[in-house]
């Protein structure tokens, strides 16, 4: 897809519904714009639809009413394989192929796209130094053989591998402990800063949407609540927002240990 | 004349009986993967299909192995030969493990591994080839293991209708009731059992590629 003329708006929803069995609207008028560039959060409680809004901008699932635009066009107009190798799609458990190396998990994507082999061989270094594991001793290793935040690292690593202009992060750091999550997310702000993807990261974590977030879009009940930069987000008096702040304050590091 | 003498002066004909005896399961085996594994496949894909195919495969085998023998006689082409009539049966009877071990062994995989793979925008084919067959190798190679075995052991039965093999003997001694006759065929038939069990479970550890995850 064409890098040079990057549209601005990357990722749109337009009046978005999302109704599996045609009663309960688990997302409704869902409209919301992703910059190119910028790192929007989704944030909510459990079910509020974020996982869900994530899946369909990857059209692992389809919209019950409205669109989805990715660059300009309908998903439904894009080829759903070639959509999908040009977003990079990281998961909370990662899903490393377990059978395959650190190597052909990452490579996996360029060998299918046909890449030659000393090219493959070549950007997996690059990427495993890009993640901060040494190649020399990750490459050969299995998924099982590595801890939770390097399986992790190595999951981004494989996202990033064909280059795509869109990150979709689905809580990707929520099963690691407090200090390797603290660290890989300030790898991953490092990162970000680097490679100046379009990223949309779901989160349910207050200070990790802060932590790491351009833009915040909260979600309540399958609704936009409303989208804030940082200073936006502590400045507001809206109800929901405040909620969050409440328990921001309550945890956060002034908070008794 | 002992066992071990009726053996030794019988050699050729055991001989031979056991090669006709491989034929029938090589063949019938062959059939009963290249049938079974795809319909299993194709079962994790459409899910409408599941019932049908897994219930056809199961009421075939639950026909008792001899009135299996005797549906399939008037048939053209298939009833003409004996051996043609021995190896439809004997596959019929290896389906059900084969689909259904392909089955559950594909609907095994990792949700997750799945999601990520199909996210990453792998086709099915690629889903397939690359992931879920790899994975699930090992519980299909049990599934073909134990479908191997089972045939080792209705194919004696293919003697009564002419289609040789090891049975042959053991129809043979009890009409003539004769226990030398009988093992003649019996232990052979034992072994060859035992043989594929031990080779295909070799197989499934050595083979299948590094799944722990």
């Amino acid at each position: 897809m064409p890098q040079q003329e990057q549209v601005p708006q990357m990722i749109e929803f337009r009046n978005v519904r999302y109704s599996p069995d045609g009663q309960r609207a688990v997302l409704s008028d869902l409209n919301l714009k992703v910059e190119a560039g910028e790192t929007l959060v989704l944030l909510g409680r459990s079910g509020c639809g974020k996982t869900t809004t994530l899946k369909m901008i990857n059209r692992l699932l389809d919209p019950t009413g409205g669109e989805v635009l990715v660059e300009g066009k309908s998903v439904l107009e894009w080829d759903p394989i070639r959509l999908r190798r040009g977003i990079g799609y990281v998961i909370q458990e990662v899903g490393l192929l377990p059978h395959f190396t650190i190597e052909r998990n990452i490579g996996l994507l360029p060998q299918l796209e046909g890449w030659p082999p000393e090219r493959t061989h070549c950007h997996v270094e690059e990427l495993l130094e890009m993640v901060a594991l040494d190649p020399a001793t990750f490459r050969h290793r299995y998924p099982r053989e590595l801890s939770g935040g390097q399986r992790q690292r190595v999951g981004v690593a494989r996202a990033l591998a064909a280059d795509p202009p869109i990150l979709l992060m689905d809580e990707p750091f929520g099963a690691l402990d407090p200090l390797t999550r603290a660290e890989i997310q300030k790898e991953f702000l490092a990162l970000q800063q680097r490679l100046r993807k379009t990223i949309v990261f779901v989160t349910h974590d207050i200070h990790e949407a802060l932590t790491v977030g351009t833009r915040i879009a909260l979600l309540k009940a399958g609704q936009l609540v409303g989208t804030y930069s940082r200073k936006e987000f502590l400045d507001s008096s809206d109800p929901t927002v405040n909620a969050y702040l409440s328990v921001l304050r309550a945890t956060g590091p002034e908070a008794g240990a | 004349m002992s066992l071990m003498e009726y053996f030794y002066r019988n050699r050729a004909e055991i001989w031979m009986l056991t090669l006709q005896h491989c034929w029938l399961v090589g063949m019938s085996m062959l059939l009963a993967v290249a049938i079974g594994v795809p319909l299993g496949i194709l079962i994790t894909r459409r899910a409408s299909l599941n019932k049908p195919i897994l219930g056809s495969a199961n009421i075939i085998q639950t026909i008792p192995s001899l009135a299996l023998f005797g549906f399939l006689m008037p048939l053209p082409w298939l009833g003409a030969r004996a051996d043609r009539l021995a190896i439809a049966a004997l596959t019929g009877y290896a389906l059900l493990p084969v689909i259904r071990n392909t089955y559950t062994g594909i609907m095994g995989v990792d949700p997750s591994v799945r999601e990520a793979a199909r996210g990453m925008g792998l086709t099915d084919w690629q889903l397939l080839w690359h992931v879920e067959l790899p994975l699930a190798l090992g519980v299909i190679l049990a599934g073909i293991r134990v479908a191997t075995v089972i045939t080792v052991g209705v194919a004696t039965i293919a003697a009564a209708i002419g289609a040789g093999g090891l049975g042959e003997f053991i129809f043979r001694g009890l009409a003539m009731v004769d226990n030398r006759v009988i093992l003649a065929g019996a232990i052979p038939a034992a072994l060859m059992a035992l043989l594929a069990d031990f080779l295909l479970g070799w197989a499934g550890r050595h083979l299948v590629p590094s799944a722990k995850s």
